[in-house]
């Protein structure tokens, strides 16, 4: 298939950027959404040209660096995947497909498509550590954890940090990833001793980097590669409630999991 | 108070006390309309309810006292709902100074999008109420109560009586509608009330609410229209 592409390029952080446009021919429909760029970045080559540049990594949906906004939509119009697992039979001959960096304060362009989202690791730091027994290795099950909070931990764990949530939103804000990681070590037992100081330190740091604040719009949710559910935002805000009491009670052990 | 301003200080506790004024506000409707309601049951029946509400606590409280404190509540919530509304939103729109050259809308309902101006629309409407119907400054026929007797359905209806106003009342009613469709939803986001008991309600409940308020304040200009509600 052949495609017209409108991608923004832009040369540096202070550069000021535009859109150029680009054919993209004789695309398979097999190839990825990001070997459809390394083909088009063959041709710019060949002509002398700087190649489009896009960060990407593991091209299996599970670094989260890849992140683009396709045609308005983060990561494209195939639900629960990152770009580099978009296929391009999702899309037509003869259509015109807009590519544009993920676009937040807090998201400086790096240059083209890469945008840095260091203030992502800046909001992980601010959770701090948790207090875990080292040593040998813990016997089997004596770390009790109910199965409905365990499939709940996994599931905000699924999180890759790619920043869609954020892309998607309307006010650029970075509750869902926030919200993810806050509740993926708050539900396991393992995380319980720093509970209540780790929410309120990841969303001083999120407010610090110039987040948005969340509207429960619900963008995100739809934008996440890894379905991640806003129901983790609403984990995240009892916790902020309840830290405003918790915080000032000594852990109840200070080691999760007990002697 | 320290944990309320340290509350105050996080985006999400802004919201948190962002929920708490709205939900005040949104018991106040619900008591402002079926208030309204007696309208229906003619003039004794509404002027009686709008004398009592004034006379409300006495003798322990002077002439009026309630109303005031009423009116102050009201008015505190109020006030910080809207300077956290003015915060929150400037902050997000500070968080994405460029904007996309093209972004398809991906939130839950449409609602959402129009809280800052449905928000806008309401307050303006609120200021315009209080002179149309408090103070009557803006109210042609305006008969001001006294310590024993109000003359609050007469004032009602040669007021409503004007299709303009009735429209504006209708207009502001439209907003309210908007405002709470996803207000009361993200109300109970917002207060972390998730429980896989009842997750599953909270967009029903928001719904029913905020139809039942816009259609329970929207009955008395439409009756008054169509003369349902009239004078003797
Ligand atoms: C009758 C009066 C009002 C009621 C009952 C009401 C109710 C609510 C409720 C329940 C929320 C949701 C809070 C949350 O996210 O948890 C909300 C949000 C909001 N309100 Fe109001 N509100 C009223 C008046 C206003 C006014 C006068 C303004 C602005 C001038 C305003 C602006 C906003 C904004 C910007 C939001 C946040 C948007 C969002 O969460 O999506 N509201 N309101
Ligand atoms: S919550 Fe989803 S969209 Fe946001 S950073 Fe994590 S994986 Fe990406
Ligand atoms: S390249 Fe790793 S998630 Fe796409």
């Amino acid at each position: 298939m052949n495609l017209t592409l409108h991608v923004w390029r832009q040369a540096g952080s202070s550069a000021p950027g535009r859109f150029e446009t680009y054919q993209a021919k004789d695309v398979s429909e097999h190839a990825s959404f990001l070997e459809m760029l390394d083909l088009v970045n063959e041709d710019l080559t060949r002509e002398g040209k700087e190649p489009i540049a896009f960060e990407h990594d593991c091209r299996e949906g599970i670094c989260g660096s890849c992140g683009m906004m396709i045609n308005g939509v983060p990561h494209g119009p195939n639900k629960m995947v990152a770009t580099c697992q978009l296929h391009m039979r999702f899309f037509h001959d003869g259509d015109v497909i807009w590519i544009e960096p993920f676009r937040a304060t807090a998201f400086p362009v790096v240059r083209d498509l890469v945008v840095d989202r260091s203030a992502l690791d800046r909001i992980m730091d601010a959770g701090g550590y948790i207090s875990v027994r080292t040593g040998s290795a813990p016997d089997a099950n004596a770390l009790p954890i109910r199965k409905h909070e365990s499939d709940l931990a996994m599931d905000a764990a699924q999180c890759i940090g790619c920043g869609a949530c954020v892309a998607a939103c309307p006010n650029a804000s970075a509750m869902l990833f926030t919200s993810a990681k806050v509740s993926h070590l708050g539900m396991l037992p393992q995380g319980q001793p720093e509970r209540w100081t780790r929410v309120v330190d990841m969303i001083a740091q999120h407010d610090l980097e110039g987040f948005g604040t969340c509207t429960n719009h619900g963008a995100c949710q739809e934008a996440c590669p890894k379905g991640i559910s806003v129901d983790f935002i609403a984990h995240l805000n009892r916790d902020l409630l309840k830290s405003s009491w918790k915080a000032a009670e000594p852990p109840a052990s200070a080691v999760a999991g007990g002697r | 108070m320290r944990r309320v301003v340290a509350l105050y200080r996080s985006s999400v506790g802004k919201k948190i006390l962002m929920a708490v004024t709205g939900f005040i506000w949104i018991g106040f409707l619900a008591g402002h309309m079926l208030g309204n309601l007696k309208a229906f049951q003619g003039a004794g029946a509404f002027d009686t309810y709008a004398h009592h509400l004034r006379i409300l606590g006495e003798p322990i409280l002077p002439y009026k006292g309630f109303l005031w404190i009423f009116r102050a509540v009201m008015f505190l919530a109020l006030v910080i709902h809207v300077l956290l509304s003015w915060q929150t939103s400037r902050l997000s729109w500070a968080a994405r100074t460029t904007k996309y050259r093209r972004q398809e809308s991906l939130n839950f309902d449409f609602a959402s999008r129009w809280m800052r101006w449905t928000g806008v629309l309401i307050l303006v409407f609120l200021v315009y109420h209080i002179l149309n119907m408090t103070t009557g400054t803006l109210h042609a026929g305006f008969e001001a109560e006294t310590t024993t007797q109000s003359f609050a359905f007469h004032n009602l209806v040669t007021g409503l009586g004007n299709p303009w106003v009735a429209a504006i009342y209708i207009v502001a009613m439209v907003a309210i509608l908007f405002h709470l469709w996803h207000g009361v939803w993200s109300l109970f986001q917002t207060l972390g009330a998730s429980h896989p008991k009842y997750v599953g309600w909270r967009r029903p409940i928001a719904v029913v609410v905020s139809i039942v308020i816009f259609f329970g304040f929207v009955s008395i200009p439409m009756a008054i229209l169509t003369r349902i509600v009239h004078l003797q």
